[in-house]
């Protein structure tokens, strides 16, 4: 059993030792991982000072995160690979625990635990009268390190750990006010639409395993090539299948609303900057994978393009603000498939996940701002106004609006035109196709938003009588004014100054191809959409009064969305119903058939199991005699032997 | 160190604490406990010891001592062990502690009052027990049996557990895979629940059944083994007899229904549940924990290596039946109202598992069936023992019963979720990794068989959240008569936590039970004249440098 080719010369691809600095990457796992640890085994003593340890530990680990960034700008072909134990080893499968720091997952380290403290920060002022208070923090610590590890790994059993690690984090933070019946409902559901993504991967990782013996990066990906075509596209499909659980993706898509259950800062982190953007890492990570198999990238695409649109089009009939972000969080993600289906766009990809984290989260913790002065009320029908009570949230949902519908030079405009100018020059009708709908979903993001904005800050005040509302606290919108300024400045930065495209080039490829449609025509026709979307909003939502309760003579298509396109009913008809039925069914046949014809048996054989009761008193006898009857027929066979 | 008979002394140490036990005077029960206790401990210490003292490297069989005990017909007093058995030896000397401690008050008179109790409540759980054939309404009276019985019964328990995985002696594995049936049965149908006596003999029944089929078998084994020469029971040389194929195909049957009925396989399980709902819930551990891995270490170490040829042959049909278990196992906890039912539905999945990955016939899939054997029993004894803590508390096993207790009791929330989370194999446990070794050992041989039982992953997070969400999170509510209940105490903390700390662990540096597993594995499969499938398309793992 010894490893086959273990004399042969490294493969290409294989990532080079960390050193120096590098070696103590562990250390971005260990400190939230042990903040989490000390608040959840350490109990009421920490309650006053554990929430500063949970932010202390995601600070540290946020400023490891840029010190390794500029030691892996350093060095010459940036890859770091950092062994730290063996931890799977049977015979030719050799798992070991080991980091992996490359551009992308630099990227996102840094994204996770930056996001991650202002969010941290937030939390405290957003959890201030919650009792549980040293529990969020322990969770928030929890998922930070879970996440990191989802980068950080490098192999794919590794990243496992980390994905299912996220959303069991995920789940205890949904469920973070567990007696809410809808947030224990809700987190529960997250988890298991998770799990199935979760096994499409786990099925990959076999796949893998068996067609390659190997589940590390290095040795996957530098033997894809080697894969026929069928098992590659196979695997993409697998690999898609777990993305699309962890990111919210059509079919999987119906929990990341329902996840809105839970606390807002939650939302923010998990449910819109980092933990829902996995799949899209999963997908940029596997970029060697997807090059042999133009059919699972042409999948990702329509199922990018597929949410887009769903995401969309529900998002303009929810009245619950926290809804409208999250099917504006599905739709946004959709870009992301969508880029990242498009062979040498992934930087695309994750420069829209970029910019998308910033605003979205500001977004988010905006939302959690005017729910924190309005007594947690998110029904939009029941605001307006709000815009003179609180200014710097106004300020700052602005900034975040006009970031996420694409007005220049906000982040959202740069990376959003890219998507679509990529999808438009894929050519031919795909190109036509992707391209048509990314542009029409811009324009029904500009309209919801925009009626967001419209019902929440102007028009008349439709408040309920016991609510006063106040801006919140400087420990809750300092980190949102901080996510504004990303959300103006970062698309810009990313792109022209740190130029992400050749930063992230060795991990997704090039993307170099003529364009179908000049960058400027694009450019225009993206605004003139937008600009349509915000019209229409407009005469909608500012020039007629908004009524305190949704109206009901609306299009079947207004119905059909506020039921979120019925993909719940369908959920509930297919699945949840016939396995109700078939588990009552089977528990049935179990009792009655299996263990009933059981039963009989024995009872006839004992001669009713009445009596087969009664001989329990004398039971040790009737063992010795079975014992004895035992006996007996060994020492016949002995006679049998020693006879022949 | 290996000329230490390890394995006599650890067996006999417990034996000697229940007659230490039965020399004490009745009433003294704290005494009782804590002698029980402490020798629980000394064998975990020797055990400790023993571990240390295996080298991996070293011969198949370590600490090996053989007696002749029947010179007659060849029976020997013969005891070693294999990684394989020392991994599961460590399991039980690991878990009788635990159970001591979490048993400490569940014999204490009223006896076992909490479950039996007034009639309403036990009105309540057999009616909820399916009414299947042949339940009694009336509970059996509860007899006053004392404290110093039932840990003198575990300790007989213990001895024989760790005799019937040291045995190498087939005759000698027999006599004690029949006798520890005895204290188990005394541990059910004198401690456990209203339909205890019922539950009980079905137990037994049961396992007579198979155990007689076995005796058949093994009785075969040495007629064929005399026509070959001296006729023998000791295994290894077993191993080298040159058995026909229609011969094995017998022989091995009788082993595998013995091994079926017990581990328990699908369609063989229906004792089970019962049994674990009705076994106190230190009993329902070692149960379900222990005794039911002597099934599948059996397929392991007998079924395998002895008849090669039928279980080639067989294989496949058991692998079938495996699935099945796994997603039927699963559905059935789904609609379980019974805590303690759905706990042992559970398991049923899970021996399916543990079924898969011993007849994938790959070293991945039987290292992880014995990975999966040791974590089982830490995370369903953990399960058992947090749901029996809270049964003690609402004395009610209905799920219905309890919503939101998460809101009164945090702790005993967090270590049932913990535990929950370890029995739907969830990353960072050690109940993931065997899961994962399982499955993709079965992969790289029977694809099709590993996707429809990786299915059972999601089948696993619905009964587990489902169970979690209806008892510990929602609006308080409590089983009638109730207003509020205590969190964990000191004493419960201690014994669960050890269980949970090894699952963490384990889940993290799973390398200590792999370095003495892989090697025994590997004589298994040669054995058995098998080996591992090679990667379909790539070069295997080129990426792992001399380290």
């Amino acid at each position: 059993m010894s490893l086959p080719l273990a004399t042969e010369a490294p493969p290409a691809g294989q990532y080079a030792a960390a050193t120096g600095t590098l070696d103590l990457l562990w250390l971005l796992i260990a400190l939230p991982l042990l903040g989490a640890a000390i608040l959840l085994l350490g109990g009421r003593r920490t309650n006053s000072w554990g929430p500063y340890l949970a932010i202390g530990a995601c600070a540290a680990s946020f400023l490891y995160a840029v010190v390794a960034l500029f030691a892996l700008i350093g060095l010459e072909d940036r890859t770091a690979d950092l062994f730290l134990y063996s931890w799977v080893p049977v015979a030719e499968l050799q798992v070991d625990f080991g980091l992996l720091f490359d551009p992308l997952s630099a990227t996102f380290t840094l994204l996770i635990t930056g996001v991650g403290l202002l969010i941290h920060i937030y939390s405290l002022g957003y959890m201030d009268h919650d009792p549980r208070r040293r529990l969020f923090f322990a969770y928030l610590n929890l998922f930070v390190a879970a996440m990191l590890i989802l980068v950080l790994s490098d192999s794919f059993l590794g990243l496992f750990l980390g994905w299912e690690g996220v959303g069991l984090a995920s789940y205890l933070l949904i469920s973070f006010w567990f007696y809410k019946p809808d947030a224990a409902t809700a987190a529960k559901k997250a988890f298991i639409a998770n799990r199935v993504g979760d096994v499409g991967l786990l099925i990959a990782i076999f796949l893998m395993f068996a067609a390659l013996g190997t589940t590390s990066f290095a040795g996957v990906f530098s033997q894809a090539e080697l894969l026929t075509a069928g098992t590659a596209t196979v695997l993409g499909l697998l690999l898609l299948l777990g993305a699309c659980g962890k990111s919210g993706q059509f079919p999987l898509h119906t929990w990341l609303p329902d996840a809105m259950e839970g606390p807002t800062p939650v939302s923010a982190l998990i449910h819109a900057a980092t933990m829902v953007t996995a799949g899209v890492y999963l997908i940029a990570r596997a970029t060697p994978i997807y090059d042999v198999t133009d059919t699972a990238r042409l999948v990702v695409g329509v199922i990018g393009v597929i949410t887009i649109l769903i995401g969309a089009i529900i998002g303009c009939a929810y009245d619950d603000i926290k809804k409208v972000l999250a099917y504006s969080t599905v739709s946004q993600i959709g870009y992301m498939f969508l880029a990242v289906s498009i062979p040498g766009a992934g930087a695309i990809a994750i420069l829209h996940l970029l910019t998308h984290g910033f605003f979205k989260a500001c977004l988010f913790l905006s939302a959690g701002s005017v729910m924190h002065g309005m007594n947690d009320q998110v029904d939009m029908r029941r605001f307006g106004g709000l815009r003179t009570v609180m200014p710097v949230t106004f300020g700052c949902m602005l900034v975040g609006y006009l970031a996420i519908i694409g007005a220049p030079p906000f982040a959202g405009f740069f990376s959003k035109d890219l998507v679509i100018e990529a999808a438009f020059d894929q050519g031919g009708v795909r190109g036509w196709v992707m391209g048509s709908v990314a542009v029409l979903a811009a324009g029904l993001t500009a309209f919801y938003m925009t009626r967001l904005m419209l019902m929440t800050f102007f028009g008349q005040k439709r408040w309920t009588d016991d609510v006063h509302p106040h801006e919140s606290p400087a420990v809750m919108t300092g980190p949102m004014v901080l996510l504004a300024i990303g959300s103006v400045v970062s698309g810009f930065v990313l792109l022209h100054v740190v130029d992400i495209e050749a930063w992230l080039e060795p991990v997704t490829g090039t993307h170099e191809v003529e364009h179908v449609l000049a960058p400027i025509v694009v450019s225009l026709l993206t605004l003139v959409v937008v600009a349509a979307g915000v019209f229409v909003a407009y005469t909608k939502y500012a020039k007629q009064a908004v009524p305190t309760t949704a109206p009901v003579a609306v299009s079947p298509l207004t119905v059909a969305a506020r039921r979120n396109l019925y993909f719940d009913a369908l959920n509930e008809g297919v699945l949840m119903r016939p396995g109700q039925y078939l588990t009552r069914a089977l528990v049935f046949v179990d009792n009655r058939g299996i263990d009933g014809a059981v039963n009989s048996l024995a009872a006839g054989v004992g001669g009713g199991s009445g009596r087969l009761r009664r001989i329990q008193n004398g039971f040790v006898r009737s063992y010795a005699l079975s014992m004895f009857g035992g006996a007996a027929l060994v020492v016949a066979a002995m006679l049998v032997v020693r006879v022949a | 160190m290996s000329s230490l008979p390890w394995l006599t002394v650890i067996g006999l140490v417990p034996l000697l604490g229940a007659l230490v036990l039965a020399a004490l005077p009745r009433g003294a029960h704290y005494l009782h406990k804590m002698v029980a206790l402490g020798t629980s401990l000394v064998v975990l210490v020797l055990t400790i010891a023993m571990c240390a003292a295996f080298d991996p490297a070293g011969d198949r069989f370590q600490f090996v001592q053989a007696y002749d005990w029947i010179p007659a017909f060849g029976v020997q007093y013969a005891v070693g062990a294999d990684g394989i058995a020392l991994v599961l030896i460590a399991l039980i000397a690991v878990l009788v502690p635990v159970v001591i401690l979490a048993s400490w008050h569940d014999a204490d008179a009223p006896l076992a009052a909490h479950v039996a109790g007034a009639p309403a409540t036990s009105a309540r759980v057999s009616s909820t027990a399916g009414g299947g054939a042949g339940a009694d309404a009336e509970p059996a009276p509860a007899p006053k049996r004392g404290v110093r019985t039932f840990f003198a019964l575990v300790l007989v328990l213990e001895t024989m557990m760790i005799g019937v995985f040291a045995a190498t002696d087939v005759f000698l594995f027999y006599v004690f895979f029949e006798a520890m049936l005895l204290p188990m049965y005394f541990l059910i149908g004198l401690y456990g629940g209203p339909r205890r006596s019922y539950a009980a003999m079905k137990f037994l029944l049961y396992s007579l059944a198979g155990g007689l089929l076995m005796l058949a078998a093994v009785i075969g084994l040495y007629v064929v083994s005399a026509s070959q020469g001296e006729g023998t029971f000791a295994f290894e040389r077993l191993t080298e007899l040159e058995i026909s194929t229609p011969v094995q195909i017998a022989l091995f049957s009788g082993f595998f229904i013995a091994f079926a009925i017990k581990a328990p396989l699908f369609p063989f399980h229906t004792w089970l549940p019962d049994a674990g709902a009705e076994s106190p819930v230190g009993g329902a551990v070692l149960l379900v924990g222990v005794l039911d891995k002597v099934g599948t270490f059996g397929f392991l170490r007998y079924c395998l290596p002895l008849f090669p040829e039928a279980s080639r042959i067989l294989g496949p049909y058991i692998i079938v039946l495996c699935v099945i278990g796994i997603l039927y196992g699963a559905l059935l906890a789904m609609g379980q109202k019974d805590l303690k039912r759905l706990i042992s539905y559970t398991s049923v999945a899970h021996f399916g598992f543990i079924g898969l990955g011993i007849f994938a016939f790959t070293t991945q899939g039987q290292t992880g069936a014995v990975l999966y054997m040791v974590n089982h029993g830490l995370s369903t004894g953990a399960l058992f023992l947090v749901a029996g803590f809270l049964i003690a508390r609402g004395r009610s096993r209905l799920i219905p019963d309890y919503s939101g207790v998460a809101a009164l009791a945090p702790i005993l929330a967090g270590t049932f979720l913990l535990a929950g989370l370890s029995s739907l194999a969830l990353p960072g446990l050690s109940t993931f990794i065997s899961e994962f070794l399982v499955l993709i050992g079965t992969f790289s041989r029977y694809p099709v068989a590993a996707v429809l039982a990786a299915l059972g992953v999601i089948l696993a997070a619905i009964y587990i959240l489902l169970a979690y969400q209806r008892t510990m999170q929602g609006t308080l509510r409590l089983p009638s008569g109730l207003t509020t209940i205590k969190d964990l105490h000191l004493r419960e903390v201690l014994a669960v936590a050890p269980l949970l700390a090894l699952m963490i662990f384990l889940g993290f540096y799973p390398k200590p039970l792999t370095d003495v597993v892989n090697p025994a594995v590997d004589a298994t499969m040669q054995d058995a004249g098998r080996s591992d499938p090679a990667p379909t398309q790539g070069r295997g793992e080129t990426a792992a440098p001399a380290r």
